[in-house]
């Protein structure tokens, strides 16, 4: 049976259609769900897609967190689901608590639209699962808050558990410590800045995104057979 | 106990000293174009107001830096502070 991705939209999200297809294209079965809903049943597996969720309004995300799917998130990532952030997604997943850090504006004043390499660093991640750490995959940016920060006890804790799953080569954007993607302490809830679902389809150029995607479906299966 | 008053609150956020401030930066750079010179260290913040109604001062700023904290400021990257000032009563 294919993981079953629940694609959460907010109003100003605009990424959302990219996911679905990118998913169902890799044998996934992804279906849109509004902000507004309380639940999050019969989901295998959450993404949370960019865009510029209620107007990035406030700060990225910030919003965002009140939306009532909000709360079906975070207990879906308690109960172990696999949730994963993709740029505005991944600025709600901090704003929310769900993963720690947040993002700041990008280091050069830059909106920053490009494909970028990002090596893997760990395989111990929902997203992360089914590739070798130090991979080097071709993805591309598209953001202007993708600088990751976060204090130094955190870093210090993120780097001893391996929780850096994703980092920039050549850092674009300032991010600490090249943070591209982090995770949380259970694994199961990913946030990162590239985007996967642009690289899944030969037509877009690369199709390295679909090695993460393709984990995540994956371990969404594990997980909803646990 | 005493009756219900507004007080006019203002919370002020700023990001917090290391993060980058892209405005302020761009703001600081383009003032010696107005002859505008030895001018250093501007930082761009956001202010809100609002008016809370509670029993007393205390209570209103108790309250405000509850929306400063929780929806207002993102305590990694800002900081914020709360003024609270009682409204003249009407009439």
């Amino acid at each position: 049976m294919p993981s079953r991705v629940g694609v959460v939209m907010f109003p100003g999200t605009n990424c959302e259609h990219d996911v679905v297809q990118a998913v169902n294209s890799l044998g996934g079965t992804a279906e849109l769900v509004w902000h507004g809903d309380s639940s999050v049943s019969g989901y295998d597996a959450l993404i949370l897609p960019g865009g510029f969720a209620h107007g990035d309004y406030l700060r990225p995300g910030a919003i965002a967190r009140f939306s009532p799917v909000m709360e079906a998130v975070g207990r879906f990532a308690a109960d172990g689901g696999p949730v994963v952030g993709i740029c505005n997604g991944f600025q709600v997943l901090t704003e929310a608590g769900l993963l720690p850090g947040a993002l700041q504006k990008n280091r050069g004043l830059r909106f920053l639209c490009a494909t970028v390499d990002i090596r893997v660093e760990t395989d111990r991640s929902v997203l992360t699962s089914g590739i070798a750490p130090g991979t080097v995959l071709s993805i591309p940016i598209n953001h202007f808050e993708g600088n990751y920060t976060c204090d130094a006890e955190t870093l210090a804790r993120l780097q001893s558990d391996e929780r850096v799953i994703l980092r920039y080569v050549d850092n674009p954007n300032g991010s600490i410590d090249d943070i591209a993607g982090v995770c949380n302490e259970q694994r199961n809830v990913v946030g990162l800045m590239p985007h996967p679902e642009r690289a899944s389809d030969a037509l877009t150029g690369s199709v390295d995104g679909a090695t993460l995607l393709t984990s995540l479906l994956a371990s969404a299966l594990t997980s909803a057979n646990a | 106990m005493a009756s219900p008053a507004t007080f006019s609150v203002v919370v002020e956020v700023r990001l917090r000293p290391g993060i980058a401030d892209p405005q302020g930066a761009t703001i600081e750079r383009a003032l010696p174009a107005l002859g505008l010179n030895g001018i250093a260290g501007v930082r761009a913040g956001k202010s809100f107001r609002f008016d809370i109604v509670a029993d007393d001062e205390e209570a209103a700023l108790a309250q405000g830096t509850v929306v400063a904290d929780r929806v207002l400021a993102n305590p990694v990257i800002e900081e914020s502070s709360v003024t609270v000032t009682a409204k003249p009563a009407a009439g």
